[in-house]
């Protein structure tokens, strides 16, 4: 009898010992998670390295379509960029310079124009001579899809398809030629 | 702590104040005093019996009520401080990031704005420590309920009739005296009359009216638990979007958050108040103030692509509806909202230029430049033609001789031109902007010149969406029935016993409106003709006020 009752005792005990513990850990865990949330969700960077890059599909200036699961086990370098932002027009000529010798190891530019007149841009790619293929988002539908903020914006897609590495801001020929061989076919 | 066993053989649980069983009082303060504490029924709060482990440690610190109260005096400072001076984000800089807005901050309040900013104040409600301390409140909250509840609602399930005499004369409501021989059974009659449940034991009878009343206070919390949960949500993605996009006439946009949709912008339109005939009653306003709008309108239409389409790929949308958004008059569509917020008016769209020669003032054509859409050369015929070579929208200045554009934005368009004419075949440069023309490569014979300009307006819209509104007005409604049930409802109860010696003994309690229960107990006693009750608390009151007016007299005297 007393021992009956010493076990219901310690059944008690542990089972209050269990549930105390799983409402604290979950409301612990609500927090944490809520925390986390909003300190990422006024990020820039909604799109995370390792994320899927999202397709989309662009015309360039030629009327050829890309579309980047097309370039699937290939590396794309994707630019983001305005004839009106310094940095990426001092980045042009060095992407295109490194761009004539990936392009043959499977490394692909697509630079894409944030929403400006043909003119514009054709006497900005005549300008600089410019061989990789642009694109004009006119309804900015990519940038919004790829959640783009500052420019320039470099996003680096790896053969897998994956987002490999995020750039924002101006790079140098040596950055530009060490994420191509990041995103280079093996 | 030990098990308390009552003298009626009832074993409590450790920090019980008044017997479960027969209502004595177990403590020695409890013995000591006139009136039982009835908060809880006299029950132990649960943690206050365990305090063993650290996980009970922790329960238990959230089990009191000062600590919530702590923590919701807290959060009122810190939602008053966050008022002081705008968040960051209803700040207003031409260029959003961490370096303008702190800038924003110390140029305009100073060493104040710079304080604010280096404390995170200027984001203060969506910053770690104001969600930890929302977090702290909730539970809090559930701890508190938890620990109240459950004793509360096992003692009132379990109530016994029969009493012990001195829980019944420590309640408020007392009562002894003879009574006749059938006052049992007519105060039953008229007790249940008056809606009241009454139990019958032994010589014993309990009355209870309204007992649901009591888990007004734990209703309202998991109404306000709802409600935290609905506010958690929105910072999830996909829950709540506030997003701004700023679309131009003729203009097509994809919507910020919402994939697959794309807005565009046929038509902008504000109207004041003319102040003449039926709008009359406007004149004194317009007098006043220069003009009162009537109407700010965005004619859009809204297109979809089809969902195995991808972003970029804007030929394959179709047009879902369009519509006129008004101010209160948004656009909706799967479950986002549009509203009309803001706008710019006059953004250059084209401009005309006429192509003259110098001396003579001659004009060779006229030509109009669409600044969406510049073309790469303009025929005036006769071998004459204006060939554009760059297009500079917001021109800023010139570095290493090649003009500058600041911003995408015509708000200061230049044109870099050469003009062909019979006279000059190899052209001639220029380059103009608004009132101001530079012949780089020496003197012209021709000049164009400006002779008009079309306009268009910008839209300023925002974009909602907002799935946690059914919660949150659950979490209120809810909120709101268990304010209404502890508020408006009591919870009333009678106890009456017959002594072996014949009289009769009486006590009631309720948790709030004791006008009522007396106005009930009057009834009763008057049917019955049961003794005359005394209010206890109010008897301690007189007797401390009469000893108060004597100690005065005293001092008077003396």
């Amino acid at each position: 009898m007393a021992e009956d009752k010493k076990v219901k005792k310690t059944n008690k005990k542990r089972n209050r010992a269990i549930m105390r513990s799983a409402i604290l850990s979950l409301l612990v865990l609500a927090i944490g998670y809520t925390i986390y949330n909003s300190v990422t969700a006024d990020d820039v960077e909604v799109l995370r390295v390792g994320d899927k890059a999202p397709d989309f599909a662009l015309e360039d200036m030629e009327g050829n379509r890309h579309k980047l699961s097309d370039y699937k086990g290939e590396g794309v370098f994707l630019n983001f960029w305005g004839t009106w932002c310094e940095p990426c027009v001092k980045e042009m000529p060095a992407m295109d310079r490194q761009y004539k010798e990936y392009e043959e190891q499977g490394v692909h530019i697509l630079a894409v124009n944030i929403a400006q007149s043909d003119f514009e841009v054709q006497s900005f790619a005549d300008r600089f001579d410019l061989s990789f293929p642009i694109a004009i988002d006119r309804s900015r539908s990519v940038m919004t899809a790829y959640n783009i903020r500052p420019l320039p914006t470099t996003v680096l897609v790896n053969p897998e398809g994956d987002i490999q590495r995020i750039v924002t801001g101006e790079m140098s020929e040596q950055d530009i030629k060490g994420f191509m061989e990041e995103i280079k076919p093996q | 702590m030990e098990k308390l066993q009552c003298k009626c053989g009832h074993v409590n649980p450790p920090g019980t104040i008044l017997c479960e069983s027969c209502g004595r009082s177990l403590t020695e303060e409890e013995q000591h005093k006139k009136l039982a504490d009835m908060r809880y029924e006299g029950t132990a709060r649960r943690s206050q019996t365990y305090n063993k482990s650290i996980i009970d440690k922790i329960w238990n610190f959230f089990s009191s009520v000062k600590i919530g109260v702590s923590i919701i005096v807290l959060l009122l400072i810190a939602a008053a401080i966050g008022t002081i001076l705008p968040q960051a984000q209803y700040v207003n800089v031409p260029v959003r990031n961490d370096e303008t807005i702190k800038a924003y901050y110390a140029d305009v309040y100073g060493e104040i704005g710079k304080i604010y900013h280096f404390l995170g104040f200027h984001d203060l409600y969506s910053s770690a420590w104001f969600i930890i301390l929302v977090g702290l409140l909730a539970i809090s909250l559930i701890v508190a309920s938890l620990d109240r509840f459950v004793p509360l609602y096992r003692s009132l399930k379990n109530q016994r009739v029969l009493r012990h005499r001195s829980f019944m004369n420590k309640q408020r409501i007392y009562a002894e005296g003879p009574a006749p021989e059938d006052a049992m059974e007519k105060a039953e009659e008229k007790l249940k009359e008056l809606k009241y449940k009454v139990t019958l034991d032994k010589n014993g009878l309990l009355a209870e009216k309204g007992r649901f009343s009591r888990w007004g206070p734990y209703v309202n919390h998991i109404g306000l638990i709802i409600f935290l949960f609905g506010v958690m949500l929105r910072m999830m993605p996909g829950f709540y979007v506030d997003e701004t996009l700023w679309i131009r006439e003729g203009e097509t946009r994809a919507i910020p958050e919402a994939p697959g949709y794309f807005l565009e912008s046929k038509d902008f339109t504000m109207e004041t108040y003319t102040g003449e005939g039926d709008e009359a009653k406007f004149e004194e306003a317009i007098d006043r103030v220069g003009s009162v709008a009537k109407n700010y309108q965005t004619d859009i239409v809204l297109y979809q692509t089809p969902d195995e389409s991808l972003p970029g790929a804007t030929d394959e949308m179709e047009q879902v509806k369009e519509h006129a958004i008004k101010v209160n008059q948004p656009l909706k569509f799967d479950g986002y909202a549009v509203y009309q917020m803001d706008f710019r008016q006059n953004e250059l769209r084209a401009m005309t230029f006429d192509l003259t020669n110098k001396e003579t003032e001659e004009s060779l054509g006229t030509f109009t430049i669409d600044l969406v859409k510049p073309e790469k050369s303009y025929d005036l015929g006769d071998d004459t033609r204006v060939d554009l070579m760059g297009y500079y929208p917001d021109f800023s200045g010139f570095e290493n001789g090649e003009p500058q554009t600041e911003t995408p934005v015509p708000n200061n368009p230049g044109f870099l031109v050469r003009m062909f004419t019979p006279e000059t075949p190899d052209g001639e440069v220029s380059f103009i902007v608004i009132q101001n023309t530079i012949e780089p490569l020496g003197e012209n014979q021709y000049k164009l010149t400006f002779q008009s300009a079309e306009t268009r307006d910008v839209s300023g819209l925002t974009i909602r969406k907002d799935r946690t509104l059914p919660i949150l007005g659950l979490g209120g409604l809810i909120f709101m029935i268990g304010v209404a049930q502890g508020m408006y409802f009591n919870h009333r109860r009678f106890w009456i016993q017959r002594q072996e010696d014949g009289e009769l003994v009486l006590a009631g309690h309720t948790n709030k409106n004791w006008f009522g229960l007396k106005k009930d107990l009057d009834q009763v006693s008057g049917f019955a003709s049961l003794p005359a009750y005394i209010d206890q608390q109010e008897e301690i009151e007189k007797k401390e006020k009469l000893k108060k007016e004597q100690k005065l007299e005293g001092d008077e005297l003396s």
